[in-house]
């Protein structure tokens, strides 16, 4: 590897780049998909490349190809610097780095039972027995199961030194029950829609114990055909850490990634109503419950390496402290537009894709005192909603919008009912700050999201979220009509 | 080692591409396969992305993926890679063979398509460009620098990105499929934001690049910046709208994916039903690889010549796209609307056009009597996919309209409205389009005015 690196920056730097950066990846991934009771898709994949990150004149290029010949890191280092000359017929500022000592070593994601040498057919019979138990549930229509492994080896190397190693495995399972009657569709999924993903070995999959959990599911799913529509108007909800975690996601690790702040994502997701004033002022984001911090060495985390994609080591940032807004997710180039340094939130999507500021694990932390069932037990009149279904959040990351897979009843501290196609809404802080009440560190779950998109073109990453459960008060509920 | 298909150029690219199809459709069958398909993707793609009036990424690619499905019977494998050397398509069948023999047989397998002739389809002749190929970096930085003039001329910053790239796709299979096709497309998108908070939006997409007005878009952008700035706040409820084509798109996009899909109607999960009317008879939708409006492809990733499906024919849903599999479960022949396998969401179309109407776009807005002019919308999220309710924001454009005059700009507004009711609603077409990048591929869009709008919540800008 180190030839190629060597090569390429070695040819980046004779081109005239003052930096430049070199990762080679190769990413392995394997695939299983069910649908009620039949496999329906197995599949194995692989790529690899390599992308060249120069900065020439002050600007920016980045090229990327597939062929890791010696040869073609000439072509792509030089095609780096010509784009990044063309960069500089249109730049206002040239691009100044933080300084950050050289990044040396390697890191490797604990894993326990390699996914990828444990055999298909294991994978694959454990899969359809869970399917095969929620499919088997009188009126469910259909079900999808999918399990997932994705590992990638990454090599980083920067004309100041730097040379790492990197190897990350993450996996991830679900079953999805269907229910359809007529107009009504109803879905019960396990852990989560879309799958229950961590870093980890094939010991994450066992850990969910899916065969043991879908069958309740698939029965709510059912259930909820004739269940009672979830009212409008103003409740005290409690969010279960399967919502909660992409309620973070959305309206606190979005809005404190510096770039969307300095409007480089203006174009497509959008910027952040956390603009740097507040962050001056002490902000009052939350509740003094509510601190958030941006953990890339969290354990079990799809957000955690041993260095950010620009040689940052892992580090914890704090963004949120007892409700005050007090730090962004930032990089190196914009960390120093503050004052600060790299918080090593740089990732990027492969070797065709620049390191863009992407979430690490974005984790609210839990308070001494009451478990999530505690809360529940302390809560007279609301709802318990659990298990993402739909997520909206405008440009700026205030107006929101979550759906849930189901609502729970609470009546005089206990679960009750079940209420279908629930909905909420709120502006981020005001929401933020209605929190009255989060989960301790026994409700505290690792969770996260295999699908974060962001930047041009698209990228996807993988985001971890360590929740434990809160409650929030007065918040709209039953948006819309039904 | 520089594969054959690196080393080709031009035209020889396809041809090569097909020659690697064919070569790893050849090692699966002598490896014990007793069907195969692979499809080879190649793409050089190329994006400037500019923001606060300045390129700040700039980025290109070189890519090539084979995709192998590998059959024993009904037992159906898929397996991927970058890699096209001789010892990386030899891992590919080999990886592709050990899923095959371990998994379970399909019992309604309906196999891999066949050909419609012994011809090698080619692609479409208007689905590919020179320019666009050709497009180098400081074409884009060129186009940048018109867009960012048109800014500076109105005192507002630029942020968007100009891409270009060409494609390539081969697909070949066991039951004789060949197939070959080059295509380019292009893409500008701009957000102009003014100083005093207004925000401005100007797209275009097209095959061939020159086409693309710079200077224009950006001129558009900025007159909305300018003219969206100091917003009046307005309450959520029920407003008769016009929707610009930016926002349109996205109801065909979401209808599309959720509805016009032959595996969505056999899970019981689509709102279609042929014969059924679910929109207004001003809206007809039909998808079709071959008009030249759109970004034209002959065939899918299955190498099935793409058919022109009627999916909503004044108002009344006619058909729903098909790959291989579901035709084969309705007994009918794919209509070339297949996604790279294995592909749990089915067939999608992705070169959706609506109709033109007879109104001109300048008129929607004076046929409001009191209503919004939106747009684009933002973030859009199905809340209950049969019911085709979705729930997004408004954005970069939202304006009062009273007595047929635009009046003001609002602040953006969530809504949460069933798109199946917006087009049961629409009482006005444009008689102009727009081709626009949407989820998967391009669709055609006019402007539309629907009678009634649900807006559930405002923001604070």
């Amino acid at each position: 590897m180190r030839d190629l690196t060597d090569r390429a920056l070695d040819t980046a730097a004779r081109m005239g780049a003052a930096y430049a950066d070199c990762r080679i990846i190769r990413r392995e991934d394997e695939s299983i998909t069910i649908k009620t009771g039949r496999v329906e898709g197995v599949a194995s994949g692989e790529s690899e490349g390599f992308g060249v990150r120069v900065l020439v004149d002050g600007a920016w290029g980045f090229a990327s190809s597939h062929d890791l010949s010696l040869d073609e890191a000439d072509r792509v280092a030089a095609l780096a610097a010509r784009i990044a000359r063309a960069s500089a017929t249109a730049l206002r500022d040239r691009v100044a780095l933080d300084d950050r000592p050289p990044a040396s070593g390697k890191y490797e994601t604990p894993v326990v039972e390699d996914p990828f040498a444990m055999p298909l057919e294991r994978k694959v019979a454990d899969l359809l027995a869970a399917d095969r138990l929620a499919a088997g549930v009188k009126g469910v229509t259909f079900t999808e199961s999918s399990y997932g492994a994705v590992r990638e080896s990454k090599t980083f190397a920067a004309t100041d030194g730097s040379f790492t190693e990197q190897v990350i495995t993450h996996v991830g399972a679900a079953v999805e029950a269907n229910a359809i009657d007529g107009d009504e569709h109803q879905r019960r999924s396990y852990p989560d829609a879309g799958g229950g993903w961590g870093a980890g070995g094939y010991e994450f999959i066992r850990a969910l114990d899916l065969a043991a959990n879908v069958g309740s599911r698939a029965e709510e799913a059912v259930a909820l055909l004739t269940a009672p529509q979830c009212p409008a108007g103003t409740a005290t909800v409690i969010l279960d850490p399967s919502q909660l975690y992409n309620q973070v996601h959305e309206s606190c690790g979005h809005p404190t990634e510096l770039d969307r702040v300095f409007g480089t994502e203006a174009s497509y997701a959008g910027t952040s109503f956390l603009t740097t004033d507040k962050l001056a002022e002490g902000f009052r984001y939350g509740s003094d419950l509510v601190t958030i911090v941006a953990d890339a060495t969290a354990p079990g985390g799809m957000g955690t390496f041993g260095w950010d994609d620009e040689g940052v080591a892992a580090q914890s940032v704090d963004l949120v402290r007892n409700g005050t807004f007090v730090g962004y997710q930032t990089s190196r180039e914009t960390a120093p537009r503050i004052g600060r340094s790299s918080g090593g939130a740089m990732r990027a999507d492969g070797w065709n894709r620049i390191p863009l500021i992407r979430m690490t694990n974005i984790n609210l932390l839990p308070v001494d005192g009451m478990s999530l069932d505690d809360i529940v037990a302390d809560t007279d009149d609301g709802l318990y909603l659990t298990t993402n279904r739909s997520w909206s959040i405008d440009d700026r990351r205030l107006n929101f919008q979550f759906a849930t897979e189901v609502a729970y009843e609470i009546k005089g501290g206990r679960r009750g009912r079940l209420l279908k196609n629930p909905t909420y809404t709120g502006i981020t802080y005001e929401f933020w700050r209605s929190c009255d009440a989060v989960g301790n560190a026994a409700s505290y779950v690792m969770l996260g999201t295999p699908n974060c998109g962001k930047g041009e073109p698209s990228q996807v990453a993988h985001v971890g979220h360590g929740v434990p459960g809160a409650r929030f008060r007065n918040v709209q509920v039953g948006v819309g009509k039904w | 080692m520089v594969s054959r298909l690196d080393a080709a150029t031009g035209d020889d690219r396809a041809a090569a591409a097909l020659a690697v199809a064919e070569d790893v459709v050849a090692r699966a069958l002598a490896a014990g396969a007793t069907e195969a398909e692979a499809l080879v993707t190649s793409e050089d793609a190329a994006l400037t992305r500019f923001a606060n009036s300045e390129i700040h990424q700039n980025v290109a690619e070189t890519s090539i993926g084979v995709n192998l499905r590998f059959c024993v019977g009904h037992q159906v494998a898929v397996a991927a890679t970058g890699r096209v050397d001789d010892e990386g398509l030899g891992a590919l069948v080999d990886r592709a063979s050990a899923i095959a023999a371990s998994v379970e047989a399909l019992e309604d397998w309906g196999g891999l398509p066949g050909p419609e002739g012994t011809a090698v389809l080619d692609g479409v002749e208007a689905g590919y460009a020179d320019a666009t190929a050709d497009a180098s970096p400081e074409f884009r930085a060129d186009g940048v620098r018109a867009v960012i003039a048109a800014a500076d001329a109105a005192g507002v910053l630029a942020y968007g990105s100009f891409s270009t790239s060409r494609e390539g796709t081969a697909v070949a299979n066991s039951a004789g499929i060949r197939a070959a096709q080059l295509r380019t497309s292009s893409q500008l998108l701009t957000v102009h934001m003014s100083p005093d908070g207004g925000t401005g939006y100007a797209e275009a997409t097209a095959t061939d690049v020159t086409t693309i007005d710079a200077a224009a878009l950006g001129r558009e952008a900025a007159g909305k910046a300018r003219a969206t700035e100091r917003p009046i706040s307005l309450p959520p409820g029920d407003y008769p709208v016009v929707l610009e084509e930016y926002a349109v798109i996205d109801i065909a996009d979401m209808l599309g994916y959720l509805g016009f899909s032959a595996l969505a109607v056999q899970e019981g999960r689509s709102f279609v039903e042929p014969g059924k009317r679910i929109g207004s008879g001003l809206v007809s939708l039909v998808d079709d690889g071959a008009d030249p409006a759109g970004s034209p492809m002959a065939f899918d990733y299955e190498g099935v010549r793409k058919q022109r499906v009627t999916l909503l024919e004044a108002g009344i849903c006619r058909d729903v796209v098909y790959d291989a599999q579901t035709a084969a479960r309705d007994g009918r022949r794919s209509t070339g609307h297949g996604l790279p396998a294995p592909n749990p969401y089915g067939p999608f179309p992705i070169n959706m056009l609506m109709s033109a109407g007879d109104t001109p776009r300048d008129e929607l807005v004076a046929g409001l009597e009191r209503g919004l002019l939106v747009t684009r919308f933002h973030y859009t999220n199905p809340v209950h996919p049969k019911l085709a309710i979705v729930t997004g924001m408004t954005r970069d454009g939202t304006f009062l309209v009273e007595g047929g005059k635009i009046v003001g700009p609002v602040r953006n507004l969530r809504f949460t409205q069933s798109y199946l009711d917006a087009i049961a609603r629409v009482s006005a077409v444009s008689g102009e389009r727009k081709a626009l990048r949407g989820f998967l591929g391009t669709s055609v869009v006019p402007a539309l005015r629907i009678d009634a709008w649900t807006f559930t919540g405002a923001t604070e800008h």
